[in-house]
């Protein structure tokens, strides 16, 4: 355990060494309060609008964060060649694997405490409540979505050619997920058969990451999820986890390592 | 012959100074685009105008607390809630089944999904309706012909979070750029009688929404008779408040001529007629 929270700690370091956070929470935080300092018709207790804004800006750059840090964790280290000197040591492949993972899961989480953080302090400067319960159920429901498409590049790290063309692809896998995950069942029932049976598979068979959007939970006040819902979604989450590091465990171990 | 570097740069800028002296004038009227005072149709031009309703949506979607149909579900065919309710509309229990557009979870993931997801249609109130406002003011800049987004704006300043003042002035931007519609009038009207009591104002602000339905086409008067028997509805009111029993009766069998209903102005016809008929005839008294 302890080599892969080493593994761990260096890609954290490099997350803090590299200026993609800074950018991104800059840049959301001058949009944030940009937006908020548009004055509505005088009314200076209009928010949900800023907590709209401010969320999704937040969403799209973890996803950022997430996905372009994960993606060239493998790659660069065998461009680099400085994958030979570290399974010289005596870590296996699927320690190194679980090491990525977790640095990358964790320096993401890290950046997610300071995006709600930032959040929490521009809503509730406005707003004058705190409603810390339903921001720390959006949080830690973004921060498991965020395993899993971890998980997910770093298996298409192991079979994509460049980190690029993981990127896209991943980024599109998600925001399709994302987008289509609730609607999916909705619209296989109004397509004719073969289709409405593949539509129907892929629906049961894909990973529901709209589940872990609690953005309209915090938007419009509307409290908690109940704890049970949010358990089992983190097992949920977890079990999905576990399946893509598995797969890429099994696509690593017996990759050539030589570019 | 070796030209310096230096030189060339020069003359490059005084070319580019001198062009710029003789082009500003003529580039002005290249573009429509420049020329304007909103932003949005500076960047966008009129395709700002495919924006607009989809910012109109968002006041609904904020108006149900993001408990709104998506592409995919089926939804009731029919104007939007928020709309409805801006004309005063109350729900109905009927209307509450129709807009259930979730129905009975079609599978355990779906019926787990809902833990995470709005499932409850409620309508926002006690004046959080001021969160759909900025979602209408950038309708508005973005398609300042969009006449809902001003009326809608208006009834939720004037109605709900007593903001007369900026419903007014919201108003009166929603006339200037469209000078000739009945509906910012009846609104503008409402604001004047309904919330500063203002009699004068309100009469001259429906008499001139009458005068621009008069103003229209036979068959866009035709489409907008509802307006009109709005106007005289209203405008009988006005004159009973006023005092002007008489002049309200007027108003009001001037839309009992061309309303759907006739029955229900009657009753208020008989209402103002009462309250005529108990007044005490004035009695020529003696001066000498």
């Amino acid at each position: 355990m302890n080599k892969i929270f080493a593994l761990a700690s260096v890609v954290i370091k490099e997350l803090y060494r590299r200026k993609d956070f800074y950018v991104l929470f800059v840049l959301t935080a001058l949009l944030t309060v940009a937006a908020g300092a548009v004055n509505f018709f005088h009314d200076e207790k209009i928010v949900r609008y800023i907590k709209d804004i401010c969320l999704l800006l937040i969403w799209v750059s973890a996803l950022i964060i997430a996905i372009v840090t994960t993606a060239r964790q493998i790659p660069a280290e065998r461009e680099a060649r400085t994958i030979f000197p570290l399974l010289a040591k005596p870590v296996s492949r699927g320690q190194v694997i679980a090491g990525k993972f977790l640095g990358c899961w964790l320096a993401t989480g890290v950046a997610l405490l300071v995006f709600y953080f930032f959040f929490a302090l521009i809503v509730g400067s406005r707003e004058q409540i705190w409603p810390v319960a339903s921001y720390l159920q959006a949080l830690w429901m973004q921060w498991f979505m965020l395993a899993i498409v971890i998980a997910m590049v770093l298996l298409g790290s192991i079979y994509f050619a460049a980190p690029s063309s993981t990127t896209t692809i991943t980024f599109v896998a998600v925001i399709g997920l994302l987008l289509l995950g609730s609607h999916l069942k909705t619209i296989a029932l109004q397509q004719p058969e073969p289709m409405q049976s593949v539509l129907t598979a892929a629906y049961f068979v894909m990973p529901h990451l709209e589940w872990y959007d609690l953005r309209d939970f915090v938007v419009y006040d509307l409290g908690v999820v109940p704890l049970r819902a949010l358990a089992l979604a983190t097992v949920y989450a977890s079990a999905w986890t576990g399946f893509f590091l598995g797969l890429t465990w099994l696509g690593f171990r017996r990759r050539s390592l030589n570019t | 012959m070796k030209i310096s570097p230096l030189l060339l740069l020069a003359a490059l800028l005084a070319l580019a100074f001198t062009l710029a002296t003789g082009l500003a004038s003529r580039a002005e009227n290249w573009s429509r685009r420049t020329k304007s005072d909103n932003i949005f149709s500076m960047m966008f031009g009129d395709g700002r105008k495919l924006f607009a309703n989809q910012f109109f949506v968002m006041a609904d979607v904020y108006f149900h607390s993001g408990y709104y149909p998506s592409i995919f579900d089926k939804k009731a065919e029919g104007e939007k809630e928020i709309i409805s309710a801006s004309h005063g509309n109350k729900e109905s229990e009927e209307d509450e089944k129709k807009e259930d557009f979730l129905g009975q979870p079609k599978d355990w993931i779906d019926a787990f999904g809902r833990n995470f997801r709005v499932t409850q249609h409620t309508h926002l109130e006690n004046g959080n309706e001021r969160e759909v406002l900025p979602w209408l003011r950038l309708a508005a800049a973005l398609d300042p012909q969009k006449i809902e987004t001003y009326t809608v704006g208006a009834f939720f300043l004037r109605e709900h979070l007593k903001r007369p003042d900026q419903a007014e002035l919201f108003l009166r931007e929603g006339i200037s750029h469209n000078p000739d519609n009945c509906d910012l009038y009846m609104e503008l009207g409402r604001v004047y009688f309904e919330s500063y009591h203002a009699l004068d104002r309100a009469r001259n602000v429906w008499e001139l929404g009458i005068k621009k339905y008069f103003a229209l086409k036979p068959d866009e008067q035709k489409d907008n008779k509802i307006i009109y028997e709005g106007f005289l509805v209203r405008l009988g009111y006005l004159e009973d408040a006023a005092g002007n029993e008489a002049r309200a009766i007027e108003r009001f069998r001037a839309a009992q001529a061309i309303s759907p209903n006739p029955q229900a102005l009657q009753q208020q016809i008989d209402a103002v007629q009462k309250k005529l008929d108990a007044q005490l005839p004035v009695t020529p008294q003696k001066l000498f």
